[in-house]
């Protein structure tokens, strides 16, 4: 579905990610983590297309297709959801009219018929209850004046919304309690479909019990130092990484 | 023969204009318009067309607008082969008003036959300066100053027609009076208008003035609105300009309140040459209120400007105003916004405050808050900002999909919405928030609800 070769990208003049290889397949859940500042956030915003993010060097193919060609909504269309890991506030927007836009726009990107505002509703309060998110939060402007947690509820429910073949969650649990955190694993795992794959970026243990992951990556100054299954994040959980600094030869 | 003469000054020419046609003008004025007029023009004489050196007039350039034009006056109202009715119907659904018309500055009878409450007046200016003198004398050009204003001296020098709305105590009028202001002409043309409304204690209305041109022609309108609200009274002013670009709209509202009065107004700029707005408000009774709202949208080399002046003369006033501006291309606009807080007026609340996007590099934004407080029982703030469409949002709008147009669409139309949000009637407010979209979706930016039945004698720009 995903394949990624030794992409290279800048901010501002400053390398960021140095050459990152990976490979994601339909039905796997992936789970990367690292200390602060690797580079995690930077990852998913190069594949979601922003332009902030200068890519120097390598490839990305979504289903075949070169990723790194299309704007960032074309990608969204291709099925492509980033999870914020600090969602915007915009006020002025409401939930409904982007909502209805973003999934109409999507329908039309795939020659389907848009939804009528009655079916719209309806899809919408199914997926309400699936991430069982306020149902006054989607009168409001979109995440404005939402609380830490409900920022991220509302990104899951847009990924409900939206229904992407992959998804990058990106410290999705970072902000939750224990019950939100198990509503959107939740909600994300009754999301999942054999043919769909779900990146979770992560620092804690916490999430991937819930969610759990094939593969778990460690991420460390723009490489992907480390690749392993769950038993990984264990490890992790335990000793940290310095450990892998170590084995670095750092 | 006025292009044989060469004058020294535009305040030479106009002042010739004046003298040459003073006949014209006071034919069917009685003295006090007669009287008033000559001591505008001394006025205007003494101050002459304000140069951007005028503190006032620092942000649109009238000396270089007045030396250019050398227009037509519409000193006689213009006689038409059209059925105003037919011609223009506003077809807002539910959208029913009470519709006036200007045409040129006139006041255009169409024999309306709308029931208004007993003692309610609706008239032309020009018939009710004879009929109700009485009215006139006590409110008109008392709340306007024509001896410190240039363009109000100016207006009331060539004072002809307009419109004079006077609503009794305890009267209460639900349907909005919509006033059509329509510019029509075979040349360029250079039109005044004279409006005054009076509401007496308890009462009242909600205006809506819609500016149009319907020809091809450049046009100077210098408008003049002064509003007396009595005590407890209510107003709501809208105003929708929609011109174009050969216009240069040099426009007036000048309210006086009294105790527990209520106003708000809302200016809605979608499309105009050069555009000045001024807005003066003078809280004389304790406890008045006044919110002025208003959103400028301009592009390619149009200028819009806000003056704003909110006179605190009493305890416990509160004003609040919230003005955004929206610019494309080389546009380029202003604010200006004076609160003056006098002495007595302790318990004042007065805020402001003036957002604007640039959509271009090119296009300038001077913004200015002028406050004077003369007391220290009071709440005051002022905040500006002037900025791009917010990077962030947008690229996480397109994150869901949504295309870069239609994302920064979306969110131009969320920036104008929380002026658009005040417009306290249902059917006018979706109707604008459509005509806004529309402007910003760059499409004929004619105000469609309003329909122009094209055709006939008329002439529809193509903007
Ligand atoms: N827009 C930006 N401008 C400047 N520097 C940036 C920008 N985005 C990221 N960086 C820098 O790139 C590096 C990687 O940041 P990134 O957000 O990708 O880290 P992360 O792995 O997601 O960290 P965290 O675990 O704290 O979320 C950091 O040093 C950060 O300061
Ligand atoms: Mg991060």
């Amino acid at each position: 579905m995903l394949i990624i070769k030794d992409l290279h990208a800048n901010v501002e003049g400053k390398e960021i990610l140095r050459g990152i290889n990976l490979t994601i397949n339909a039905g796997e859940v992936h789970a990367i983590m690292g200390p602060n500042g690797s580079g995690k956030s930077t990852l998913a915003n190069v594949l979601a297309g922003n332009t902030n993010y200068e890519v120097t060097k390598g490839e990305v193919t979504f289903f075949g297709k070169n990723l790194l060609e299309m704007s960032a909504d074309v990608r969204a269309k291709e099925g492509l959801f980033l999870s914020f890991q600090y969602p915007v506030e915009i006020p002025g927007v409401s939930m409904i009219n982007f909502l209805k836009t973003a999934v109409n726009e999507s329908r039309k990107y795939h020659q389907l018929k848009e939804l009528s505002a009655g079916d719209f509703l309806k899809v919408m309060r199914e997926k309400k209850e699936m991430v069982q998110i306020d149902s006054q939060l989607t009168n409001r402007s979109v995440n404005e004046g939402f609380s830490g947690g409900e920022k991220k509820k509302n990104e899951i429910f847009q990924m409900a919304m939206l229904e992407p073949k992959l998804a990058i969650l990106d410290e999705t649990d970072s902000g939750l309690d224990i019950d939100a955190l198990r509503i959107v694993a939740n909600g994300v795992n009754l999301l999942k479909r054999p043919e769909n794959a779900t990146i979770v970026v992560t620092h804690y243990q916490r999430l991937l019990d819930y969610i759990v992951p094939d593969f778990v990556h460690v991420l460390y100054k723009g490489q992907i130092v480390k690749s392993a299954g769950k038993e990984l994040v264990l490890e992790l959980e335990e000793k940290g990484y310095d450990w892998i600094k170590k084995e670095l030869g750092e | 023969m006025i292009e044989s003469i060469t004058f020294e000054s535009t305040e030479q020419r106009i002042f010739q204009l004046f003298t040459e046609n003073i006949a014209l003008l006071n034919e069917g004025a009685g003295t006090l318009l007669r009287n008033d007029r000559e001591e505008a023009m001394k006025a205007f004489q003494r101050m002459g067309i304000p140069s951007r050196k005028v503190e006032n007039y620092k942000y649109t350039d009238l000396t270089k607008l007045f030396a250019l034009e050398n227009y037509n006056r519409a000193f006689r109202s213009t006689s038409f082969d059209f059925d105003m009715q037919e011609v223009f119907t506003c077809d807002v659904p539910e959208f029913d008003t009470h519709i006036l018309f200007h045409v040129n500055g006139w006041y255009f009878d169409q024999n309306r036959t709308d029931q208004f409450p007993e003692g309610t007046i609706i008239k032309s200016m020009k018939s009710a300066w004879l009929e109700n003198s009485e009215l006139i004398e006590k409110y008109y050009g008392k709340i306007a100053d024509s001896t410190t204003d240039p363009l109000v001296a100016l207006n009331s020098a060539f004072a002809q027609d307009g419109v004079f709305i006077y609503i009794p105590d305890h009267v209460v009028i639900e349907k909005p009076i919509q006033i059509i202001n329509l510019l029509r002409s075979e040349e360029d043309l250079y039109v005044t208008q004279r409006n005054l409304v009076v509401l007496g204690n308890n009462s009242q209305t909600k205006l809506m003035f819609c500016d149009h041109t319907l020809a091809i022609h450049s046009f100077v309108a210098n408008y003049l609105t002064e509003v007396q609200l009595g005590e407890d009274a209510v107003a709501d002013i809208y105003g929708i300009q929609n011109q174009h670009n050969g216009t240069a709209y040099l426009n007036g509202i000048f309210v006086r309140q009294e105790r527990n009065s209520q106003l708000i107004t809302n200016t809605i700029s979608l499309h105009g040459g050069i555009t000045r707005n001024h807005l003066q408000v003078d809280l004389q009774g304790e406890h008045a209120n006044a919110s002025l709202y208003g959103l400028s949208l301009t592009d390619k080399d149009q200028h819009s400007d806000i003056f704003t002046s909110i006179i605190h003369g009493q305890p416990g006033c509160h004003s609040n105003q919230i003005f955004k501006n929206v610019l494309d291309d080389n546009s380029t606009g202003a604010f200006t916004g004076r609160i003056h807080v006098m002495p007595g007026a302790k318990k004042t609340e007065a805020y402001q405050r003036n957002n604007s996007v640039l959509m271009t590099k090119a296009a300038k934004m001077n913004t200015k808050p002028q406050l004077v407080i003369d007391n220290d029982d009071v709440k005051c703030s002022h905040g500006a900002t002037v900025g791009q469409v917010n990077e962030e949002a947008l690229f996480y709008l397109q994150t869901r999909g949504i295309n870069e147009k239609e994302a920064r669409l979306m969110l131009m139309f969320a920036f104008a919405h929380e002026v658009l949000a005040n417009i306290g009637v249902e059917p006018l407010r979706q109707s604008i928030d459509r005509l806004v979209n529309k402007r910003l979706r760059g499409e004929v930016s004619r105000c469609h609800d309003c329909k122009l039945t094209e055709g006939r004698s008329l002439e529809v720009p193509r903007l």
